[in-house]
């Protein structure tokens, strides 16, 4: 039956669920009236720079501050002995360890912090940073994590030496984190011994940097007379970095607001608190003055928060058909001087076990070891809900590996190893319950839509020419939306979300959120969901999030947890609104309630359609005394929602490539991304998220890299080296879509923002060692640069022209 | 990424800059467009106590031609280079290279005269110039002489330029008939220098090369030409067996920094895939 205008209409005044609403934040950002951290200019305000290291671990022998002292404007500047007394010159980390706030005897990376220095202004600052004089012993670093353990390896973490364990169960090594594993180990062993066909692989994930456009950065503002600590800062997760504060500094957390304002991207690089931001509260507390400390971009890719540095090993065990019997994959994870990314605490390996992807793998196990190195700390960020990019990286190369071995065309090894849309929702071998998925259909329309036939075909000819032309699939799964409380926890907090909605007399409404927008778009689509819940209209609902003083607590927006969690609070709370509504239409119509049906945006008695009550009338009716017996006025409701289950997005991409042989250039040619996030709230954010997520995903894939040499020296750390692709580079990307709902979501919607991160990195990848598969080559490490890629063709023997 | 404090001038005049530069000496540099020196200043690489901007000195602007030659002066952008139908008909080669450089911010700020006087075997306008055949007008305490490029580049960082001098003009002969022309770069994305690159001048007559002028981009501690491979092209028959032999010469004598970009292999690979693909173009230009 055709809806009537009418209806179309009124549901189309909503703009709620599905619909492509422009984003509200657009409209500030355009004009350049964006608030961001370094907009925050307060009254008396001073500046800190950073003195850091510019050893990977030496031995401080003494710290002269007077040349920079006698400066004129300088204010202090603040060693570690100075925080010693306030017991702040260490800080718990959000990973369970401790990490130094200021170089506590030694240094333990290049450009750890040594000192800050407090001055009139940003400039006066610099140049006294430079006068601070620091005296070093330099001291043998270690680089290379498969070094960490080594009987002679020099030990980093003297602070935690003798400690048998930092969090995560026992330590072999003082060098070693942790060791975390899942899976039956031997029934896993046994498969392997007695399989037709195994493969094993070493797949690295190279240390890589969000990047994100705005560094991070905080003003700490201390008011001696009222004894409230206000810190305007650059996170994600403004309430866990309240809680924080309040167990460093012992200010009730009553007194301790934070104000995230608008964040200039964050990808994971701004959850952890970073030393910068403890000393700026302890100089504001000690001065009483607000406090500015901003990152230069050398700062931010040098030291706060990087990704992966994830060395892998896969290996699958199979019939002679290609059918998966078997997996086994171990990493050895590099977390650098201090185990200080997020991590729920039961999984220091955050949501790694996922790697047995979107396949029916029966029996595997899989272990990570973690060790600490003379390089910055961080490993979890950058579109990667918690190792996700690692695990589906290891699965989707493995796959096409295990490919190659058995003679099976890489489409059809999926198709006999994808889980079956009968099978959902199915419990994996590592413990994990996928909620939903249909891939078959999911790939097999995007075989279609790329004519995989035809490029096959094409590839043959190329091949047969000797050109250099490869085709990628990634068919992953995603794990999103941190988390049910029973599995994930930050310092013991739970990662639930919350939302609270009150709606005004007039119809219109403010809703907020625990969670924090980085250019996901919250106040956009958060909105579309409350409009067709509450059948109000999305223009006239404010989203707030990020003053602790006002939103409801909430563990932030990081590993696409904002729509599993925070949409779902925001779903709910508006049903036990309209619950409440209902009743007051009942009363206002004069029937029960059971007699009500709902329509868009009002009630209407069953089989009298004239016998209405919109929701805009109830919210005035609502704060009148016209009211049920007993009810109070008032129409709002807040919702804390802890998920039962994490949502699992998929996806199905292809990446059509051709490689100069003689430069070693990689064209990406064509990419098709096939996205199924459930429900989907609004078709043009998610296509933004999707076109964001894959160009970091081909930004990874294609040149992205921090390098260091032997003695943990930085070798690229500004955005002259470091591959920010700007549109020039980066490919066209065609984007598509299926949609099946997450079962146990209040509607139906998944995560999507890290699914093109996580999905495309592996289908690159596979695109670009598909080109030299015909002659025999099963992996290459990424980043494909022109460079590594020429070397590939020169073990070859494919560099050079005939004539040479 | 903040700069030592310095002074700054704003002379109006080529005069009025040589004599700052008398005044205060190696504390004072000039300052064009400021995308090389600046970074270096924020990163406290180059602490200049004085900073003359050359930005206000009109004498310095302006493209035209005299005789055989075009005239350009040192503060002009590479944006006004690209932009110019003078040079576009004139000297096309200067386009294409201009237009392979940094980004539009810097191609808008950035001057070919400091591209020239920074001595960076990285920037793309010194091959182009030595290519080319151009020559520099310097003017300091001492009056004003002409080098030509081949005189030019001594160093990396290290130029002909006295302390007092100004690059004041550059003079690139417009190209003959039947010459070709090929700025053939290698980088790893916008805005960034070259892996290697090779500029190409090339005038041939019927299937033979009358001249050529082979000049090298980031292959050694300044640009320089590959005078072996011009030597072995020149007067001879233009086929694939010439090219690689111009190629394995060029190679011969590349001499590049390893870098980020490549090991020194890759990068001397790379000097001879360029030269290759710079005359196949300039080549197919010249007919
Ligand atoms: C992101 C980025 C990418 C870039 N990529 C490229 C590239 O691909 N290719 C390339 O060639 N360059 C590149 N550059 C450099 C850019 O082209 C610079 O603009 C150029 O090298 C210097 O010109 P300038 O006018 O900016 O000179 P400045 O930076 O102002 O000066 C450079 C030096 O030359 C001296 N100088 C300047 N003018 C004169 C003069 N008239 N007489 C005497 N001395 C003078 C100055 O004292 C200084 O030592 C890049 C720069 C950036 C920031």
């Amino acid at each position: 039956m055709a809806a009537s205008p009418d209806l179309i209409e009124r549901e189309a005044a909503l703009q709620g669920l599905g619909v492509s609403r422009l984003r509200k934040e657009d409209a500030r950002f355009i004009r350049g009236q964006g608030t961001f951290i370094d907009d925050i200019k307060l009254p008396g305000m001073l500046f800190g720079a950073m003195v850091r290291s510019p050893y990977a671990h030496a031995r401080i022998k003494s710290i002269n501050k007077d040349k920079a002292l006698a400066m004129p404007g300088v204010t202090a500047v603040l060693v570690a002995d100075d925080l010693r007394p306030l017991g702040l010159h260490w800080m718990p980390t959000i990973g369970g360890d401790t990490q130094a706030v200021l170089a506590d005897e030694k240094v333990c990376f290049q450009m750890q912090e040594v000192a800050m220095v407090i001055a009139s202004d940003r400039y006066t600052a610099a140049d006294a940073a430079d006068m601070v004089e620091v005296e070093y012993e330099e001291l043998p670093a270690i680089v290379d994590p498969h070094k960490a353990m080594d009987d002679d390896a020099p030990i980093i973490r003297e602070d935690i030496a003798d400690k048998d364990e930092v969090s995560h169960g026992p330590r072999t090594h003082p060098n070693h984190i942790f060791t975390w594993e899942a899976g039956d180990k031997d029934a896993t062993d046994a498969v392997f011994d007695n399989a037709a066909v195994t493969v094993k692989e070493e797949i690295l994930n190279p240390r890589v940097h969000p990047c994100p456009i705005e560094t991070c950065g905080c003003v700490a503002s201390f008011d001696k007379v009222t004894g409230q600590l206000t810190v305007n800062v650059t996170s994600q997760v403004p309430h866990l970095f309240r809680t924080v504060l309040a167990m460093l500094s012992g200010i009730p957390e009553s007194k301790i607001r934070v104000i995230s304002g608008d964040i200039g991207g964050g990808f994971g690089n701004k959850v952890p608190i970073y030393p910068g931001y403890v000393i700026a509260v302890v100089a504001s507390i000690v001065t009483g003055l607000p406090i500015k400390w901003i990152e230069s971009r050398i700062e931010n890719i040098s030291t706060t928060g990087f990704a992966r540095d994830y060395h892998g090993i896969g290996e699958l065990a199979a019939d002679k058909d290609g059918r998966i019997k078997a997996l086994r994959f171990f990493a050895l994870a590099d977390h650098g001087a201090f185990n200080s990314h997020v991590s729920a605490t039961k999984l220091p390996a955050g949501l790694f076990s996922i790697c047995t992807g979107s396949y029916d793998i029966p029996t595997a196990y899989c272990r990570v070891d973690a060790v600490y190195t003379n390089k910055a700390p961080g490993g979890v960020a950058y579109r990667c809900s918690l190792r996700v990019t690692e695990a589906v990286y290891l699965i989707e190369r493995m796959i096409d590996i295990l490919a190659l071995k058995v003679g099976v065309d890489k489409a059809e090894i999926r198709r006999r190893n994808f889980i079956k849309e009968d099978m959902f929702p199915y419990n994996t071998s590592l413990g994990w319950t996928v909620d939903s998925g249909s891939y078959h259909n999911a790939l097999d329309k995007v075989l279609k839509a790329v004519d995989y036939e035809g490029l096959l075909k094409e590839q043959a000819e190329k091949r047969a020419n000797g050109e250099l032309m490869g085709i990628g699939i990634s068919t992953f799964t995603e794990i999103v939306g941190a988390g049910p409380t029973k599995v994930c926890d930050i310092l013991g907090i739970g990662l639930f979300d919350s939302c609270e909605i009150r709606v005004n007399p007039t119809g219109s409404a403010i809703a907020r959120f625990g969670t924090m927008s980085q250019g996901q778009g919250h106040a956009t689509t958060y909105a579309q969901i409350i409009a067709t819940e509450l059948g109000l209209p999305s223009d006239e609902i404010q989203i707030e999030e990020g003053d602790t003083d006002t939103a409801p607590y909430g563990a932030g927006t990081w590993g696409s947890r904002s729509t599993p969690v925070g949409g779902a609070a925001a779903a709910l709370a508006a049903r036990k609104i309209r619950a409440k509504a209902q009743k007051i239409a009942a009363h206002l119509l004069e029937v029960g309630e059971a007699d009500l049906e709902w329509e868009i945006d009002r009630f209407k008695v069953k089989g009298n359609p004239t016998q209405t009550k919109t929701m805009k009338e109830i919210a005035m009716v609502a704060h009148t005394g016209d009211l049920p017996e007993g009810m109070q006025q008032g129409l709002d409701a807040s919702e804390y929602y802890d998920p039962p289950n994490l949502t699992f997005p998929f996806g199905a991409y292809v990446c059509v490539v051709d490689i100069d042989r003689f430069t070693g250039e990689t064209k990406v040619r064509r990419f098709y991304a096939l996205d199924d996030c459930g429900t989907r709230i609004n078709p043009m954010i998610i296509e933004g998220q999707i076109h964001g997520g894959l160009t970091e995903a081909f930004a990874v894939a294609f040149g992205q890299e921090i390098p260091f040499d032997e003695n943990g020296n930085h070798l690229g750390n500004s955005l002259m080296d470091y591959f920010i692709p700007t549109s020039f580079e980066t490919p066209h990307w065609e984007t598509d879509e299926t949609v099946t709902p997450s079962p146990h979501h209040p509607i139906g919607a998944k995560g999507v923002a890290e699914s093109p991160h996580v999905g495309g990195i592996p289908c690159f990848s596979n695109a670009v060692v598909d080109a030299f598969a015909h002659l025999g080559v099963t992996h290459m490490d990424m980043p494909h640069s022109a460079y590594r890629v020429w070397q590939q063709c020169k073990a070859l023997g494919i560099d050079k022209h005939a004539d040479t | 990424m903040i700069p030592r404090s310095f002074e700054y001038h704003a002379p109006q005049s080529v005069s009025e800059a040589i004599e700052l530069l008398q005044k205060y000496g190696d504390t004072a540099r000039l300052l064009a467009g400021g995308h090389s020196l600046i970074p270096m200043m924020k990163i406290r690489f180059a602490e200049p106590e004085h900073l003359v901007d050359l930005g206000k000195v009109a004498e310095l602007r302006g493209i035209r031609e005299q005789g055989k030659e075009l005239r350009i002066g040192a503060m002009t952008t590479e944006n006004d280079l690209i932009w110019s139908t003078l040079v576009q008909q004139k000297c096309p080669l200067l386009v294409e290279a201009a237009r392979l450089i940094g980004d539009p911010q810097v191609r808008y700020k950035g001057t070919l005269g400091g591209d020239i006087s920074h001595g960076d075997p990285g920037n793309d306008h010194p091959a182009i110039m030595l290519a080319l055949g151009a020559s520099f007008v310097l003017v300091g305490s001492n009056g004003e002489r002409v080098v030509a490029a081949d005189d030019f580049f001594v160093d990396t960082y290290v130029t002909a330029l006295e302390p007092d001098e100004v690059l004041t003009e550059i003079r690139v002969p417009v190209l003959a008939k039947n010459t070709g022309w090929c700025y053939a770069k290698l980088k790893r994305k916008i805005g960034d220098f070259a892996t290697a690159a090779a500029a190409v001048v090339l005038t041939m007559k019927g299937d033979t090369v009358k001249e050529v002028a082979i000049a090298l981009t980031n292959a050694g501690a300044t640009a320089f030409r590959a005078r072996e491979a011009e030597d072995s092209l020149r007067g001879k028959k233009f086929d694939d067996a010439a090219i690689a032999e111009a190629a394995r010469l060029v190679m011969s004598i590349c001499d590049p920094a390893e870098d980020l970009r490549g090991d020194v292999e890759y990068k001397t690979a790379m000097t001879g895939e360029m030269t290759r693909r710079a005359l196949r173009t300039a080549r197919d230009r010249a007919i």
